[in-house]
């Protein structure tokens, strides 16, 4: 707007020296809310309050789901979007038998977490040994022989990899980790190698000097050193495994291995009519993960954000 | 920690230097080896032998079960004369774009909002990233729901007659309407990150000097702002669009396919045909051809992306 609204902030920020614009994770963020208070005056009310209106469009539907959840069947007329004359939590126990809900969120845990571990301790790795070996023709190819997976659609492995996985006995939540494991490989190993090439050699080398195996040089000194990367690729593996449909739909054959995204799927195609117990099914299927980011969320957005830039 | 690190880059600068002149020079280490292999043999059972399975079943009429006959490229040649499949591809490209646009204009523009001089900045991020965390699946099954009672509730109660007075997701004319909402609802939150990651590395001092040339709001955003996150723009869009096309459980949740088969994406045919239909063989030739077309676009967009990111800056 003012010219000399945008100068005085800016200009504060560049005496950040080097970290300001090249490392905007945790630092800035922090000097942020500083900021904030020292010019009040100069906030920007109008944007502010625009970007709250436009956030109602996602508060209300997940407004609506709690109140709708909260129902009994003969409040449901109307647009819905009034809030319940009468609570009703048997909604809540209804759902919870009806989905199994124990034994699926366990499922779903045992998944995302295994995924979440393994990827991170095996994905990091293979790109390491990458990154450092580029200049050899082997990894090389390896490199883009995982990362033009990218361009590969599942559809076309769904069919076959489904019979492998049964054929193998993998049809189960084990399988579904080794898959998630694997076809994570194409994204994680591209954004490992880019974030690996930025540390010095010079690190290793010296470890290895004091007669550091590779091994010793990996777990040492470059995994803690990934912390940032690990922390993005494992929320972003997390979100994949605990939310993903279409992999439990096709993989899964037993019902007792069921994830909660797919038994809803089985639900609502069996009790399609039974809207409030529906309803408080998704709220429960929601709420694990919404609970852990409403405690975790500004670490969950800078750990994305500072994977994006790398 | 960053500051020993690139004291030791700068000091050590020379030697590694040196190193990257002998290529091939050192040993490799074994342990190298040791850390790829595992990952290797199992990307490759578990994706390389399913993908060239596929192609080989491609070929062939196999229902997915017992006996099959070999039938070089019938089924591609069926493919280009079946109107489901037709209507299923123009459907899935019609949604991807749509969407895509949608979602990366929507995106950047809040991200630039949220970059801004904004009270409760932090919160406000929060809530545009929940979408994110929520399975699209579950959110589908609300919003088909809102869709389906509470909009037309909502218009026949404000007196409205006609299309929005019953369901939207009932109408094949509309129902992608539907669709495209909810991915949208779904999909800007991650790009909102990716958008905000980058606006972060646009240093303050450039909108310093171009308000004192008397750049406003909107010449700013054109000429620094845009060149200099024009690469996360391309990541974005061509992100967006691969994982549009192979658009699944948004349409399994908010109409199925239907009404007929106006919402049917190729994802969808191919996993009904493939699994339910007896169609294996047939499918998996679908499959090969979506493939093709996925890597043509991911190609094409980021030649035209990525010559438009070099000229303005």
């Amino acid at each position: 707007m003012s010219a000399t609204s945008i100068t005085v902030p800016t200009s504060r920020q560049g005496g950040l020296g080097p970290d300001g614009p090249d490392l905007p994770g945790r630092p800035s963020r922090r000097r942020r809310p500083r900021d904030e208070s020292d010019e009040g005056g100069r906030i920007n009310w109008w944007l502010t309050v625009l970007l709250m209106v436009l956030a109602l469009t996602i508060v209300v539907p997940l407004y609506f789901t709690v109140v709708t959840a909260l129902k009994t069947p003969d409040q449901l007329g109307g647009s819905g979007f009034g809030l319940p004359t009468e609570v009703r939590l048997q909604n809540f126990a209804d759902a919870w038998t009806l989905t199994n809900f124990p034994r699926t969120a366990l499922n779903s845990a045992l998944i995302t977490v295994g995924a979440v571990v393994l990827t991170l301790l095996t994905n990091s790795m293979v790109a390491y040994a990458i990154a450092r070996n580029m200049h050899r023709r082997l990894f090389k190819v390896l490199f883009y022989y995982f990362v033009s997976a990218l361009f590969v659609p599942f559809p076309i492995l769904m069919l076959p990899v489904a019979k492998q996985t049964a054929a193998l006995g993998l049809d189960n939540q084990l399988g579904l980790v080794l898959l998630y494991v694997v076809y994570g490989l194409s994204f994680n190993v591209f954004i490992f190698v880019a974030y690996i090439h930025s540390i010095p050699r010079e690190l290793e080398e010296a470890a290895v000097v004091d007669g550091a195996s590779t091994w010793t040089v990996f777990w040492r000194i470059i995994f803690p050193l990934l912390a940032p990367m690990n922390a993005t690729v494992g929320i972003l593996t997390c979100l994949w495994a605990w939310n993903d449909f279409l992999l439990p739909l096709v993989i899964v054959s037993d019902p007792a291995g069921a994830t909660l995204p797919l038994v809803q799927y089985v639900f609502q195609s069996q009790f399609s009519a039974n809207y409030t117990v529906a309803f408080a099914s998704y709220l429960m299927a929601m709420a694990p993960l919404l609970l852990v980011y409403v405690f975790a969320q500004r670490w969950v957005i800078s750990g994305v954000t500072r994977g994006a830039i790398k | 920690m960053a500051t020993t690190t690139s004291t030791a880059a700068r000091r050590a600068a020379p030697s590694r230097r040196s190193t990257a002149r002998r290529p091939g020079g050192e040993r490799l280490q074994p342990a190298f080896l040791w850390m790829v292999l595992p990952a290797f043999v199992l990307f490759f059972v578990f994706h390389t032998v399913p993908v060239l399975q596929g192609i080989f079943y491609s070929f062939t009429d196999s229902p997915g079960y017992g006996e099959w006959n070999w039938v070089g490229l019938s089924n591609y040649v069926a493919l280009l004369s079946d109107a489901r499949i037709g209507s299923a591809y123009l459907f899935t490209l019609q949604f991807a774009f749509v969407t895509t646009i949608l979602v990366n204009a929507l995106a950047l523009g809040l991200a630039v909002g949220l970059n801004g001089k904004i009270k409760f900045k932090n919160t406000l991020r929060g809530v545009y990233f929940i979408p994110n965390i929520l399975a699209i699946l579950v959110v589908g099954y609300v919003f088909n729901y809102l869709f389906s009672s509470s909009i037309p509730a909502i218009a026949r109660a404000l007196g409205a007659e006609g299309r929005l007075s019953t369901s939207i997701l009932a109408d094949p004319q509309l129902a992608w309407i539907g669709i495209v909402i909810l991915a949208v609802w779904q999909a800007t939150a991650f790009n909102i990150i990716i958008y905000l990651a980058g606006l972060q590395t646009v240093p303050g001092e450039l909108y310093e000097a171009a308000s004192l040339d008397g750049a406003g709001r909107w010449r700013q955003f054109r000429s620094i702002t845009f060149p200099l996150i024009a690469g996360f723009f391309t990541i974005n869009m061509v992100l967006s669009l691969k994982s549009f096309l192979q658009v699944f459980d948004h349409i399994v949740a908010m109409t199925n396919g239907g009404p007929g088969t106006a919402t049917e994406s190729v994802g969808l045919v191919i996993y009904r045909g493939g699994f339910q239909g007896g169609e294996y063989g047939y499918q998996i030739a679908n499959a090969v051809i979506f493939m093709i077309v996925i890597i043509v676009f991911a190609i094409v967009q980021l030649r035209v992306l990525q010559r438009n990111e070099v000229s303005p800056s």
